[in-house]
């Protein structure tokens, strides 16, 4: 019989617990894929934050450790400093991880071009904790902890870290990417292939941010979800590569 | 190796490459600076990675990461900065990584000042983190200490897949004294087939401390209380002077033993009968020999550059069996040696009451 579909060797056979209408688990696979294909699970070390994602040690079928809230990118440091240089390291962080209580980790890590590769969920919300108002929570979002709406006049706005991050001169690539059609998914796949390869090849600091849902805590359906995304998100997060250094070269 | 004059952190740092270490992330904060400057200078010449991190939070995670791939890893630091590791040291406890990690006290609470200290003793010893888990706590009384205790440390970091305290202070890193570095140290070499060194034909390791399930949790920290209960049967460090016939026992670590030797030396000739009794290990603490030393014709004066911390633990040791006195200055201030035999000479004389 013929193998049309199957599971990515980098993904173990354990069922994800992600809720119905979550894209954690097509992202998984996205990471998933792309070490399969560049043939490096057995050189790779990924890093689970805190956050919906911290089960992640559990999903991906190679080295794992499990970092303190917000300290994946300090974490993935250590461990990228002191391995052969063939190894790679990547961590997987959602927005309240890596944009409020990590912030002060992933612009360092971004600023020394440290040659780490980070995947970065944006869904604008705290998911594990069940819904509260996150860095990257629109204005005029209902949330747990913003129940009228998030108000900018309160607690500011939302933060761009892709444009944020391009400002430095560490990072080797930022893409933003999102995660509601087929077609998008296609687009993240092939981001974060590149996002790995750019550490394959000693480049520096690589982060794609993935534009995901969080149906559950938005109170909608997955389908309204996707729609949701687009309609709300995409405008004030625009996809697009934000920083390419190869493609300077190749000019 | 011909001794040689140096400062504490830098006898400390110079101990350290020569035990093995491969790593060394730090952040700046006085009076810790000569171990990350030493550090800088020689780690990359010497085959390691020295890199100054964005914060004390970072620095410890990225201990925390080298650790977990099984590199011999340091960072050093100083009250302020070691209360900001402290929610990474509990993760390190927590997955078993071996590392050392340097606290050169200086006096608090809050920002509170540079001069040398002892108030973090609770810190280090009882946990400083959340949630029950123990380091190993090494207490030097010297430079020559401050570089034997530090390639010990590495050794028991190994050992016993557990994080390893430097306990010094502002005094001990400053100060300078003759140091012999041996020739013959070899590092214990263990292996660490549990680390994240890249899954190549076998089955992918986690280092991680979460886990959900109580049941298995328990049985977790179940397994961890039995390894600090070994620890404690098989590390216990110390040194007596004078306890043969001493009715009055002096307990003090670092700094503090140091004065207190003094004290002793001028009471012994005054006629009275003083001893020193000095913790090397403040985490396994020699709390059994202490035990034996007490009975209702001894007393104990712990002096201490801190409210007074170590004391109970001298408490609980003696059990009640032995009266137990405080001499101590705060702040910074350091106690003379001339505060201790006052002290000394009213105990001697039955002039206090406890």
């Amino acid at each position: 019989m013929k193998t049309v579909f199957q599971k990515p060797e980098a993904m173990t056979d354990a069922q994800l617990h992600y809720c119905p209408g979550c894209t954690h688990g097509i992202i998984h696979r996205l990471v998933a894929e792309a070490i399969d294909a560049l043939g490096i699970r057995e050189q790779t070390i990924g890093i689970a934050s805190v956050g919906c994602s911290v089960f992640a040690y559990d999903y991906f079928n190679c080295d794992m450790q499990q970092a303190a809230h917000g300290r994946a990118p300090a974490v993935a440091t250590g461990i990228k400093r002191v391995l052969p240089e063939d190894r790679i390291v990547f961590t997987y962080q959602g927005d309240g991880d890596l944009a409020s209580i990590g912030m002060a980790e992933i612009v360092h890590a971004a600023a020394r071009g440290e040659n780490i590769t980070v995947i970065f969920i944006n869904n604008a919300i705290y998911g594990m904790t069940s819904g509260q108002m996150a860095p990257t929570t629109l204005i005029g979002q209902v949330t747990a902890t913003s129940p009228r709406g998030r108000s900018a006049s309160e607690t500011g706005h939302p933060i761009r870290i892709c444009e944020l991050l391009a400002t430095l001169e560490g990072p080797a690539y930022l893409a933003r990417v999102s995660s509601h059609t087929p077609r998008h998914i296609l687009q993240a796949g092939r981001a974060i292939k590149k996002a790995f390869e750019m550490q394959q090849q000693k480049k520096g600091f690589a982060l794609v941010e993935v534009l995901s849902t969080c149906s559950v805590n938005w109170g909608m359906t997955p389908v309204n979800a996707m729609k949701w995304l687009e309609e709300n998100m995409i405008p004030y997060y625009p996809l697009g590569v934000y920083k390419d250094i190869t493609a300077e070269e190749d000019e | 190796m011909a001794k040689v004059l140096m400062k504490g952190n830098e006898a400390l740092a110079e101990a350290a490459i020569r035990a093995g270490c491969k790593a060394f992330f730090g952040y700046p904060i006085t009076p810790q600076n000569e171990i990350p400057g030493y550090m800088a200078d020689q780690l990359p010449l010497r085959g390691g990675v020295y890199l100054q991190a964005e914060s004390e939070v970072s620095a410890i995670n990225m201990v925390y990461g080298a650790a977990g791939a099984g590199a011999r890893v340091m960072t050093s630091s100083s009250s302020p900065g070691i209360s900001l590791k402290q929610e990474g040291i509990s993760y390190i406890a927590a997955a078993e990584l071996p590392c050392v990690i340097v606290n050169v006290v200086r006096c608090g609470p809050g920002l509170g000042g540079i001069q040398p200290s002892q108030g973090d003793y609770f810190q280090a010893v009882k946990g400083g983190g959340h949630g029950d888990y123990r380091l190993i706590v090494l207490a030097p009384g010297s430079v020559q200490e401050m570089a034997d205790l530090t390639a010990l440390g590495f050794d028991l970091a190994d050992k016993w897949r557990n994080p390893v305290m430097i306990l010094s202070d502002g005094i001990l890193g400053q100060m300078m004294e003759p140091v012999d570095f041996p020739d013959t140290f070899e590092p214990l070499q263990v292996e660490k087939p549990w680390a994240t060194t890249g899954a190549v034909n076998r089955k992918p390791n986690v280092v991680n401390t979460l886990d959900i399930i109580a049941e298995s949790l328990e049985k977790k920290v179940e397994r961890l209380l039995e390894k600090y209960e070994r620890i404690k049967e098989e590390e216990v460090r110390w040194q007596e002077e004078g306890t043969e016939d001493a009715e009055i026992i002096l307990v003090g670590y670092g700094t503090s033993a140091r004065i207190a030797r003094s004290a002793m030396e001028q009471a012994r000739q005054e006629g009275i009968k003083v001893g020193l009794f000095r913790p090397i290990t403040l985490f396994p603490f020699p709390e059994r020999r202490l035990k034996d030393l007490a009975g209702p014709e001894k007393k104990f004066l712990a002096v201490e550059m801190s409210a007074g911390q170590m004391i109970e633990d001298v408490r609980l040791a003696v059990e009640g069996q032995s009266p137990v006195y405080l001499c101590r200055r705060l702040g910074g201030m350091v106690p003379t040696p001339e505060e201790v035999l006052a002290k000394i000479r009213e105990l001697a004389e039955g002039r206090v009451s406890q």
